[in-house]
C-alpha cells in the first residue's frame, strides 16, 4: 500500500502507455511526462502568484488580493483571463519574428531543465547520465531569450534591462556552476538522481543530506544567491526595475506574451529550487526516518514550497542591488568563496571521517567568509557609497 | 559582519509577517465596501444648493445672483435667471434660478463659490459615491439633483449649519422686529402714506448684511 501511494503517478503512466502501439509507446511516455510538468508547475505558478501577493501584503502589513474567490484564491484565474483578452501590441519598428520567438525560447528551456530534476522516487521525466550539466546547458538559453527581447523590442530601456540582464546572468553563472561543482565532486557523478541517492540514509541521526556539512551549507547558500539572481528574483532583479527602465527587457510585450514572460520567470525559479533541494537538501527524502507512509513527492514538494516561501521572503525585505554593488558581489565576494568551497570539499573528501574534518572545513570557509567580508567592506566594494556633490 | 543586516531585516519582515495575522492593529487598510470610516467633519467635496422646509423649489435660497458663476475658477456653474420672483426667508421678493447647472467633471471642489455666496445657498457635500456610465450628462448634476435640505447640511456639517441657522434666525427676528416697529409707527401716524413694501431693484445687494 505504501509502494503504491509513493509510486501512484509511474504505475499510471505505465499503465497509460500499455494502451499504445508498441512502436509508439516511448513517444506516449514522452508526451505524458511532458504534460504532466507542464500541468503541474503551470498550476503551481498560479498558486505561487497568488501566495506571493498575499504574502509580500502581510509583510507590509497590508491584506493582499482578497476580491476574487475565497480570500482572494481566484486571483491568478482573473489575471489569467485579464492577460489573455489583452490587445497584443507589437512596436511597428520591431524585429517581429525574433519578438516573437523570444518569450518561447524563455518558457521552452526552463521547462526541459524540469525534466532532469527527479521528484520523487523514480519520479523523474528523463534520467539523464549528464543531467546537472543538461540543466546548465539549457537553462543557459533564458540569457539568450531575455537578450532576444531586449533587442528585438527596439526600446532603449528594453536593450538596457537586456545588457544588464546578460552581465547579471553571466556573471553568476560562474558561481552558481561552481558551488555545484563541490556537490559533483563529493556525490561523484552528474545524474540528479545519483545525486540524490548519495544523500540517502540518516548517519548519526541527522539525514545525509549536503547541507549538512560545512562546505554543503556554505554551497547551498551561494546557489540560491546566484540562483535568485539567474531567475532575476529581487532582490536581483535589475533588469527588469520598474523604477529605473520601466520594465526592462519586456516593456515592450503585453497581453500573452507578457504573462509567457513572467510564467517563464516563475518555472525558472522552481527549477533552480528543484536542482537546490536535488544537490543539497536531499531530494525526495524525508527529513527523518520515521513516516514511512509519506510519499516521497511529498516531501519534494514541500521542500520546493519552503524554498519559494523564502525566495518570497527575502523579495519582501530587500531592496534592489546597484549595478556597480552587483557585480562587485558577484566577482569579489561569490566567486572567491565559491573557489574556496570548491576546496573544503576536496579536503573533505580526503580527511577520513570524523570531528576533525568538520573543524578544518569549518574554519576554512569560515575563514574565508570573515576576510572576504572585512576586505570587501573596508575597500568600499559592497559599501554604503559616499556620494561627493550630493550635500 | 557581512550579512548582519540581511539577518535583522528578514527578521523584522518576519515579525511583520506573523503580526499581521496577530495583532488587527497592523492592519490599517479599510475594507471599503463593506466597511466605512465616517467622514471628518471638514469633508467636502463637491457643492450643493440648501433650500429650507419642505419643498425644494419654494425654499431654495439661491437668488440668482450669479455671485459664484462669476467667481468659479473653472467656470463649472450655469445658472439663468428666472423672471418671476418668490419671497425669501425674511419674506422678501428675489429672484430665483430657473436653471442651475454645476459640472462636477470640471468642478475643483475649491469652495469658491461657497465663501462669495451671501445668502448661504451653497455649500459643500461629502457625497463621493458618484461614478457613473455617462460622463457626459451623468457629470453634469442639474437643479433637481443639487438642491439638498438644510437638515440634510446640518446632518452632514453640523457646527457649520448650527452657527449659519443662528445666523439666519437672528436676521429674520431683526427684520421682523423692524417690520413690527414699523407697524407700530404707522398705527400712531394713520394719517401717514403706506410705505413701499415693494423689494430693492437690486436683488444681489438686497439681504446681503
Amino acid at each position: 500500500m505504501v509502494e503504491i501511494a509513493d509510486q501512484i503517478f509511474v504505475i499510471l503512466k505505465h499503465w497509460l502507455v500499455d494502451f499504445a502501439p508498441a512502436q509508439w509507446q516511448p513517444v506516449v511516455s514522452a508526451v505524458l511526462s511532458v504534460a504532466a510538468l507542464i500541468i503541474v508547475f503551470a498550476t503551481l505558478f498560479a498558486i505561487t502568484t497568488v501566495l506571493e501577493r498575499k504574502g509580500l501584503g502581510r509583510m507590509q502589513n497590508r491584506y493582499g488580493p482578497n476580491r476574487v474567490g475565497p480570500y482572494g484564491l481566484l486571483q491568478p484565474l482573473a489575471d489569467g483571463l485579464k492577460a489573455l483578452t489583452k490587445e497584443d501590441v507589437v512596436p511597428r519598428r520591431a524585429d517581429k519574428v525574433v519578438h516573437f520567438l523570444a518569450p518561447l525560447v524563455l518558457v521552452v528551456p526552463v521547462f526541459l531543465t524540469l525534466a532532469v530534476v527527479p521528484m520523487g522516487r523514480n519520479l523523474v521525466a528523463i534520467d539523464l547520465d549528464a543531467g546537472v550539466l543538461f540543466f546548465f546547458a539549457v537553462g543557459a538559453a533564458t540569457e539568450l531569450s531575455v537578450f532576444m527581447a531586449g533587442w528585438s523590442s527596439r526600446n532603449k530601456y528594453s536593450v538596457l534591462g537586456a545588457m544588464r540582464a546578460i552581465a547579471q546572468m553571466i556573471s553568476y553563472e560562474v558561481p552558481l556552476i561552481l558551488s555545484t561543482v563541490a556537490v559533483i565532486m563529493i556525490a561523484g557523478s552528474l545524474s540528479p538522481v545519483r545525486i540524490v541517492e548519495a544523500q540517502a540514509g540518516y548517519p548519526d541521526g541527522l539525514p545525509g543530506w549536503f547541507v549538512l556539512t560545512p562546505w554543503g551549507l556554505a554551497g547551498f547558500i551561494l546557489f540560491l544567491i546566484s540562483g535568485m539572481a539567474e531567475s532575476n528574483r529581487s532582490p536581483f532583479d535589475l533588469p527588469e526595475g520598474e523604477s529605473e527602465i520601466i520594465a526592462g527587457y519586456y516593456t515592450e510585450y503585453s497581453g500573452f506574451k507578457f504573462a509567457l514572460f513572467f510564467l517563464g520567470e516563475y518555472i525558472g525559479m522552481f527549477a533552480i529550487s528543484g536542482l537546490a533541494i536535488t544537490l543539497f537538501l536531499g531530494g525526495w527524502h524525508s527529513p527523518f526516518p520515521g513516516p514511512e507512509w509519506i510519499p516521497s513527492y511529498v516531501w519534494f514538494f514541500a521542500k520546493l514550497l519552503a524554498l519559494i516561501a523564502l525566495s518570497i521572503w527575502v523579495r519582501g525585505t530587500l531592496p534592489r542591488l546597484r549595478i556597480d554593488q552587483l557585480m562587485n558581489f558577484a566577482w569579489k565576494f561569490m566567486l572567491p568563496m565559491a573557489l574556496a568551497n570548491v576546496l573544503a570539499a576536496g579536503v573533505w573528501h580526503f580527511m577520513p571521517p570524523g570531528i576533525v574534518r568538520w573543524v578544518v572545513c569549518s574554519i576554512l570557509i569560515v575563514g574565508v567568509y570573515a576576510a572576504l567580508g572585512r576586505a570587501l567592506i573596508q575597500s568600499g566594494g559592497i559599501a554604503r557609497r559616499t556620494y561627493e556633490y550630493a550635500d | 559582519m557581512l550579512g548582519e543586516g540581511i539577518i535583522k531585516g528578514m527578521a523584522e519582515t518576519a515579525r511583520n509577517f506573523a503580526g499581521s495575522y496577530v495583532s488587527k492593529g497592523r492592519l490599517t487598510t479599510v475594507q471599503y465596501p463593506e466597511e466605512r470610516v465616517t467622514p471628518k467633519e471638514a469633508t467636502r467635496d463637491f457643492p450643493f444648493l440648501v433650500y429650507d422646509g419642505k419643498d425644494r423649489e419654494a425654499g431654495l435660497r439661491c437668488v440668482a445672483c450669479q455671485i459664484c458663476e462669476k467667481e468659479c475658477p473653472p467656470q463649472c456653474i450655469y445658472i439663468v435667471k428666472d423672471t418671476v420672483r418668490k419671497p425669501d426667508y425674511v419674506g422678501k421678493m428675489q429672484f430665483q434660478p430657473k436653471v442651475f447647472d454645476i459640472d462636477i467633471s470640471v468642478c475643483m471642489s475649491c469652495q469658491i463659490c461657497v465663501e462669495v455666496c451671501p445668502f448661504d445657498a451653497i455649500k459643500m457635500d461629502v457625497e463621493f459615491e458618484l461614478s457613473t456610465a455617462d460622463r457626459f450628462e451623468g457629470l453634469l448634476l442639474h437643479k433637481a439633483e443639487l438642491s439638498k435640505s438644510n437638515e440634510y447640511y446640518r446632518e452632514i456639517h453640523p457646527a457649520e449649519a448650527a452657527e449659519i441657522d443662528g445666523r439666519l434666525a437672528a436676521e429674520k427676528a431683526k427684520v421682523e422686529a423692524k417690520a413690527r416697529a414699523e407697524a407700530a409707527a404707522k398705527a400712531k401716524a394713520a394719517a401717514a402714506p403706506k410705505p413701499v413694501a415693494a423689494p430693492s431693484p437690486t436683488p444681489v445687494l438686497a439681504g446681503a448684511g
